[in-house]
């Protein structure tokens, strides 16, 4: 796994306005057979970028030039479906460093959390409120502070607190990762391992 | 001592640490990988420079990538075959025991786990794949895992996780004719939303479940995650333990009589208390179908398509979107719309259990001419039973042909692809957009519903087929 640092940003936002976006959506299985982590950027949304024909789908948000950013704000439930981490590696291969969402499917969260990329969840209301923004005016900015744990649309001064696990939030500050940590605790596991019984 | 879950006194007794404000440090007693989700995590290892801590508590197999059709054969794509041959190279490496194509005991890594008494009671198993919450039919804490997770098993047999919360779901009653595990767990979903159980391990309860057979129960589980939960487990009981000593053998357990002793205190203390607890009456299920992308929108088959989602919003562009992707309008009906494919096997129902399901609608009858059909057993072993028990000539019969065992259609990252715009009638877990192929359209439903559109060549009601007393009707 990646050691990610995360500390501030400042970006415009693309809006995906759709709900349950699942990870078949935003890699789909047929470009699973890769053995590395890179490259999967290239086919994020793959159904929904391309045209049956291979072509450029004029319609979709991330073909169209006016939006760009760093930050990818969705409809709830994103990430839901398959545990594939290649969903996550190909958000973050694609540019992003965080999603914006008012829910996240669990396995998605935490595959996110452990490459870096930050799952922020707001409000249905504040969501609503941001993706209407961004439509309208794509030039809308947003801050996130990990430090403070605050989430900012800048032009309107909305900020919210998020809620991040302080040890994973600990790991994002400081670039750190759980294999060092885990490794770490050899001894107590071998220790675990001689006492556990079946319960 | 305060009562505990089931699934509390599992897991506090795999924590090898508890993270101060953070995640716990959870020992995991097997681990399973496949050709798909593992290579990047042994690449992490390689590039450390560490080995697999305890080789012998990790199984493999190749399963998603794999052809259901001359096996014995180089897979022809490129990518899927370095990926499969990759497993090998790293199970070689590492001492890892890889039950890769071709081997006997090949097949899909949650239908292989229970068949060759790998998943036992009280167990933590993880895998990188959603669905191994099948395992929690055996009463497991199971639950699907990323890539970077994998990793941390193979470095140390162990993960940081958050403890979720739990849910009970109870179900009792009696079920009506025709309606099967299937249809139970997909009642549940659309009742709850394919989000209704994010954040939740589940225990699944009540007297509709303890009638279950083990097959049915890792039905049940393996959907859990459609729901949105980490996972779903049935505490063992009798049935659990009959599955378990028919088993030719069991990994590590040399007395089975004393084990089921132990196994028999796996359970829920009466007074525990659950985060949030729902109740079902099986009673009121019937066969259901699918009708949008996701696993939350179904309904029973003789019903109409809802007017609006299910939080009431008319038109919302979720919910018109998914319909327009299905060709499906408000309101409308599906008993009778055309069906192009049929698609029987995965994790969910790919077991013995579900072709003999399938069997008791086809037997003496014949594939409807404009069905395609896909008969994808999930392991050797079922493909053995199959051939055994006389199913595969029914099917012959019957004019179906049954392919080799793998995931298949279910992710289509093989050849068995849905073309575009096709319908399929799919006994698998997921009707996401593409999900089967590129622009294909899938209708979940069970085994039975499944066998009766292969028939007609339609959406059918499977219960035109069986009459009162269960029988298939000649």
């Amino acid at each position: 796994m990646p050691k990610v640092k995360f500390d501030i940003l400042e970006s415009t936002c693309i809006p995906l306005p759709f709900e349950n976006v699942d990870t078949d959506q935003i890699i789909p299985a047929r470009f699973l057979s890769a053995t590395s982590r890179q490259g999967f950027g290239d086919n994020l949304f793959r159904d929904w970028r391309y045209t049956k024909s291979g072509e450029k789908n004029n319609e979709f948000v991330l073909n169209n030039p006016v939006y760009s950013g760093k930050v990818l704000v969705a409809g709830k439930n994103f990430g839901s479906g398959s545990s594939r981490e290649h969903a996550v590696w190909a958000i973050f291969d694609y540019g992003f460093k965080a999603v914006v969402s008012s829910f996240f499917a669990d396995i998605f969260m935490n595959n996110a959390l452990n490459n870096g990329l930050l799952p922020i969840v707001i409000s249905d209301d504040l969501l609503k409120k941001l993706l209407v923004m961004v439509q309208k005016n794509p030039d809308t900015k947003v801050k996130i502070d990990l430090e403070k744990q605050t989430f900012t649309i800048i032009a309107t001064g909305d900020s919210v607190k998020f809620g991040i696990n302080p040890y994973k939030k600990e790991c994002l500050l400081k670039g750190l990762d759980d294999i060092d940590f885990l490794l770490n605790m050899k001894s107590a596991i071998n220790s675990f391992e001689n006492n556990k019984s079946l319960l | 001592m305060k009562p505990k879950t089931l699934f509390d006194k599992i897991w506090d007794s795999h924590v090898v640490k508890s993270i101060k404000d953070g995640p716990d440090v959870l020992y995991i007693d097997r681990h399973y990988i496949h050709e798909v989700t593992s290579p990047q995590a042994f690449n992490g290892l390689k590039e450390r420079g560490i080995g697999v801590f305890r080789p012998g508590k990790t199984i493999a197999t190749a399963d998603h990538n794999i052809p259901t059709k001359d096996q014995h054969l180089a897979i022809r794509d490129l990518l899927s075959r370095t990926q499969v041959e990759r497993l090998s190279e790293n199970c070689q490496e590492y001492g890892i025991e890889l039950f890769g194509l071709n081997h006997p005991k090949n097949g899909i890594v949650h239908v292989i786990g229970p068949e060759l008494g790998y998943t036992l009671p009280g167990m933590t198993i993880v895998c990188g794949d959603s669905h191994t919450s099948t395992h929690g039919a055996f009463g497991t804490i199971a639950f699907g895992i990323g890539t970077s997770e994998v990793e941390m098993v193979l470095a140390t047999q162990c993960i940081l996780q958050p403890k979720p919360k739990k849910m009970r779901i109870t179900l009792d009653g009696e079920l009506h004719r025709g309606v099967t595990s299937k249809d139970i767990i997909m009642y549940i979903i659309s009742e709850i939303s394919a989000s209704g159980a994010t954040g939740y391990f589940v225990e699944y309860c009540g007297s509709a479940i303890r009638n279950l057979s083990m097959e049915a129960r890792m039905t049940i589980c393996n959907m859990s995650i459609e729901m949105g939960a980490r996972g779903g487990l049935i505490a063992p009981d009798e049935t659990t333990f009959e599955y378990l000593k028919k088993l030719p053998s069991i990994p590590g357990v040399n007395d089975i009589k004393s084990t089921i002793e132990e196994w028999k205190k796996l359970g829920s203390d009466q007074d525990a208390v659950f985060d949030k607890d729902l109740k079902f009456d099986a009673g009121s299920i019937k066969p259901m179908i699918t009708y949008g992308t996701n696993p939350g929108m179904g309904m029973a088959i003789d019903d109409s398509i809802p007017i609006s989602d299910s939080n009431g919003n008319e038109a919302s562009s979720s919910f018109m979107k998914s319909l327009d992707y299905m060709g499906f309008k408000p309101g409308m009906k599906l008993l009778g719309h055309p069906v192009d494919y049929v698609f029987i096997g995965s994790c969910t129902n790919g077991r013995i259990e579900d072709f003999r399901a399938f069997a008791q609608i086809i037997r003496g009858r014949q594939k409807a001419d404009n069905i395609t059909a896909l008969i994808v057993p999930g392991s050797k072993k079922v493909e053995e039973q199959m051939v055994a028990e006389g199913l595969t000539d029914l099917y012959n019969n019957a004019g179906f042909e049954v392919r080799q065992p793998g995931c298949s259609s279910c992710l289509a990252m093989n050849e068995d692809k849905i073309p575009q715009g096709k319908y399929a009638i799919s006994t698998s877990n997921r009707n996401f957009e593409g999900r089967q192929g590129p622009g294909s359209r899938t209708l979940l439903a069970s085994p039975l519903t499944a066998a009766a559109a292969a028939i007609t060549g339609r959406i059918t009601d499977p219960r035109e087929f069986i009459n009162d007393e269960n029988k298939v009707k000649k």
